[in-house]
């Protein structure tokens, strides 16, 4: 039996600040808090006497001051008379665009792709995996830039389709597909509740909502019914009443109507335009992660191990109830947390906008306001603040996400 | 009874028949794998269709390509209007998208030299098979690989060389008895070895050295993302094994320090960081001084990729069965002895292909310094071919097609090093 004796009672010596375990890590937890602590010091003290050489001195106060250059692209009021803080939110409100849009690309590119990956057609499958081994191989800013170059020097000019030669035509008379970006049928409100745009829209996404739990509702009380009595009402033309009603309802109540773009003079008006740098930027970012979201989903469904399937097909489950209650809330657990850190690697890639000058919080707060104001400081701390605000709220949620579908055993 | 001449029973074994034909040979091949169902059927004709879109539009371009003219309107009158690439920019700037576009070209064996040295030098890493005593050229690789890129006097090197083996020498001779000791009377060593050298070191070295020196704003093309590259990533690697064990330390203040660090840089685009290289890291260096951009993206993508490699390696760690711990305190081993006889020659070896993935993220990555105007492959297709004289402007597939092929085949060359590894270090049966 081991008897722990006490360490040797004694006076204290200075040399037992390292020896002794009771007293080592305070001392070395010391002498980095001093180390760092000095690091920090002469670190603000070069950088407080190089501004000083320099005349400036650290502030945001220049956030107010008019930025005096123009965004095409933007999703909020925006003229070069407002403020740098006003052109910054238009960036953050372009990067949260792109990410968004790239998101949902990515993830439609990489479901398909690791699916028919795994299909048992040989063809199909070696197709895919070439898909992913050259996009995942090749850097990102090189595809960025290949679709932004292919965008502008392929595709027609707006001058292509004028006149009555004009050699490229609006598709289906509503879109139009030129090097500049392309032009979409824009909505607008005839009848509108509000004077602005921003909160109509704010109301059709309140009703939307509203019919999401509509719907959610109309699942739980089926599942009663059907706890209780065995048989499952049918619901989906409620369902679908109450996604579609209330909607075009308001729709029509506000008086919706289709801004259809038009060639005026050298350009399109009206509609609403897609930049090419946008569709450069989302395209290459979807693409690119839609790649690597491949090898997640197909990791995810071979890492369902074969007896699940066959003994959800032993209990007479139909193959798409298989898929739908078996194999995929499996394997949803496996790709969720490798997706959340592809979808975090979309906003952090979307940063390379600034290569096809895409406006975005990269391009206004850490390009264009950054030289225009020499607030190299400052703009570089605000840009990172947000990448990182981003990242922490983007896990945030996903790490609630994960934890609600994590296998819950005793 | 015993004469029966006719039996009922066939005594010989028939020979087998030949399977049918729909179920042998290139038939049942095509019915499995491309036609099982209908709907397959469509997917393949559809994929078919695919890959004869890709093909009509590409080979054609390729094959019809020109390889000998100055310019592109002169490869345009060679084609003379039929579809050909003009892959003449090629052989007319290759050496531009290598090296970029200020390195002397009578000095191109020198990169040459240390990329086929690098190779040798990688080897003992990547295959553990070779003969272990390669690691010593290995270890005077970059020594050697300064010199041979940058020029100038062969005594920076040297010294530099001199300062690590006189750390190394302190460090044998103590770490024995101490770890503390050895490690920071190694370190001390090497600062009393270089310190001396550079006063030792005349001025007016570079003048007539045997090398001319290059600066490192006169490097770019390919060149530059692979020195960044490989710098970077074996820069990173201790940094990451420092982080990732300063992330499990006990002692709250350094986990602290480790977890910010980490969480910092993982959650902010390198773009960012490069920025910070390029415009805000010039005022926190000392007042007058002026430190070389190469050197300052450096610092930032180590530090960039070193969170990352720190996150793998903490797997690692993680990893690895409480009993190992448990076994190498009971044994008396001391922290740092623990860590280095026992728990990181497993964590590391675990960790190795999610380091190779890091490292051949950071490797594409390193592309982006093209943003903060270095001239790396993608800068020089970007600035001054595409976007200088008018030679070359409009040849855009060309470049982008090469710059696609030499990435594809290191990356996919590390992935499938990193496959062949995971393979052969699995330990578990299955």
């Amino acid at each position: 039996m081991a008897i722990l004796s006490d360490p040797p009672e004694g006076p204290f010596r200075l040399s037992m600040l390292l020896s002794d375990t009771r007293y080592r890590s305070l001392t070395l937890q010391a002498i980095t808090a001093l180390v760092l602590a000095l690091c920090l010091a002469y670190l603000y003290r070069n950088i407080s006497t190089n501004l000083q050489a320099q005349g400036l001195s650290l502030g945001f106060s220049f956030l107010q001051d008019p930025s005096g250059y123009d965004i095409n692209q933007r999703l909020v009021e925006y003229t070069s008379q407002s403020t740098h803080a006003r052109a910054a939110l238009v960036g953050i409100l372009n990067t949260l665009l792109v990410a968004v849009l790239a998101c949902i690309t990515a993830t439609i590119f990489g479901v398909i792709a690791g699916v028919l990956r795994l299909s048992n057609n040989w063809l199909v499958s070696k197709l895919m995996a070439f898909y992913v081994e050259i996009f995942r191989n090749i850097p990102v800013l090189i595809w960025i830039i290949i679709i932004f170059t292919i965008m502008t020097n392929v595709m027609p000019t707006p001058r292509a389709f004028r006149g009555d030669a004009a050699t490229s035509s609006m598709l289906f008379d509503l879109f139009a597909f030129t090097n500049r970006g392309v032009y979409i049928p824009g909505p607008g409100f005839s009848n509108p509740f509000f004077a602005s745009v921003g909160m109509n829209w704010l109301l059709v996404i309140a009703v939307l909502v509203g019919s999401f739990f509509g719907a959610r509702a109309i699942g739980t009380w089926a599942t009663k019914i059907q706890e209780a009595t065995g048989d499952r009402p049918t619901t989906w033309y409620m369902i679908l009443g109450v996604w579609l009603l209330p909607v075009a309802i308001l729709l029509t109540v506000m008086g919706l109507t289709w801004d259809i773009p038009a060639l005026k003079g050298f350009n399109f008006t009206g509609g609403i335009k897609i930049g090419g740098p946008l569709i450069a930027l989302w395209f290459a970012l979807s693409i690119y992660t839609g790649a690597f979201i491949a090898e997640n989903v197909r990791a995810g469904i071979q890492a369902v191990s074969k007896g699940q399937t066959e003994a959800a097909g032993a209990l007479g489950l139909r193959p798409g109830r298989i898929m739908n209650l078996v194999v995929l809330p499996q394997a949803l657990r496996v790709i969720i947390p490798p997706l959340i850190s592809q979808y975090l690697n979309i906003t952090k890639n979307s940063s390379l906008a600034i290569a096809v000058g895409y406006a975005d919080i990269t391009a206004t707060l850490g390009g264009i306001t950054l030289n225009q104001t020499g607030r190299a400081i400052e703009c570089v701390l605000l840009l990172m603040l947000f990448y990182l605000t981003a990242s922490l709220l983007i896990s945030a949620f996903m790490n609630v996400y994960n934890a609600s579908i994590k296998l819950k055993e005793r | 009874m015993a004469n029966t001449e006719v039996s009922f029973v066939r005594t010989e074994t028939l020979p087998p028949m030949a399977p049918p034909i729909g179920e042998q040979g290139i038939v049942k091949w095509l019915r499995e794998n491309l036609f099982a169902t209908p709907a397959n059927g469509a997917l393949t004709l559809v994929a078919l269709y695919v890959i004869y879109v890709i093909l009509s539009g590409s080979m054609p371009w390729i094959f019809n390509g020109v390889w000998n003219t100055s310019s592109l309107t002169e490869c345009r009158e060679v084609l003379d209007g039929t579809r050909g690439a003009c892959f003449s920019v090629l052989t007319e700037r290759w050496h531009q998208l290598i090296y970029g576009f200020k390195y002397p070209p009578d000095a191109y064996w020198r990169p040459n030299l240390t990329f086929v040295l690098m190779l040798v030098a990688i080897a003992p890493v990547l295959f553990f098979d070779l003969p272990r005593k390669m690691l010593i050229f290995t270890a005077i690789f970059p020594f050697l690989a300064y010199w041979l890129i940058w020029g100038g006097t062969i005594m920076t090197p040297i010294i530099a060389l001199l300062g690590v083996v006189a750390g190394g020498f302190v460090y044998t001779r103590f770490v024995a008895s101490n770890f503390a000791i050895g490690f920071f009377g190694a370190i001390l060593a090497a600062l009393v070895v270089w310190i001396i050298g550079g006063f030792m070191t005349p001025d007016t070295a570079n003048e007539n050295a045997m090398l001319q020196a290059v600066p490192s704003r006169d490097m770019g093309g390919y060149m530059l993302n692979l020195m960044l590259g490989v710098v970077c990533v074996s820069l990173s690697i201790p940094l990451g094994i420092a982080l990732a064990l300063g992330r499990q330390s006990d002692m709250p203040l350094i986990k602290w320090i480790c977890v910010v660090f980490i969480e910092f840089v993982r959650g902010v685009p390198l773009i960012t960081l490069l920025f910070v290289a390029s415009v805000m890291l010039a005022y926190m260096f000392p007042p007058g001084t002026t430190t070389d951009l190469f050197l300052r993206v450096v610092i930032m993508i180590t530090m960039f990729s070193a969170a990352y490699i720190a996150e793998v390696i903490r797997g690692g760690l993680a990893a690895l069965p409480k009993g190992q711990y448990e076994a190498a305190d009971s044994l008396g081993l001391d922290y740092p002895q623990a860590m280095r006889l026992i728990i990181l020659p497993q964590a590391l070896k675990i960790s190795i292909p999610g380091i190779v993935n890091v490292a051949v993220g950071l490797f594409k990555d390193t592309t982006l310094v093209s943003v903060i105007s270095m001239f790396d492959i993608l800068g020089m297709i970007r600035g001054p071919i595409l976007g200088g004289a008018a030679e070359w402007n409009g040849v855009y597939w060309e470049l982008f097609l090469f710059a696609c092929i030499i990435f594809f085949v290191v990356c996919y060359g590390i992935s499938q090093y990193s496959q062949w590894l995971e393979r052969r270090l699995a330990t578990d049966h299955r």
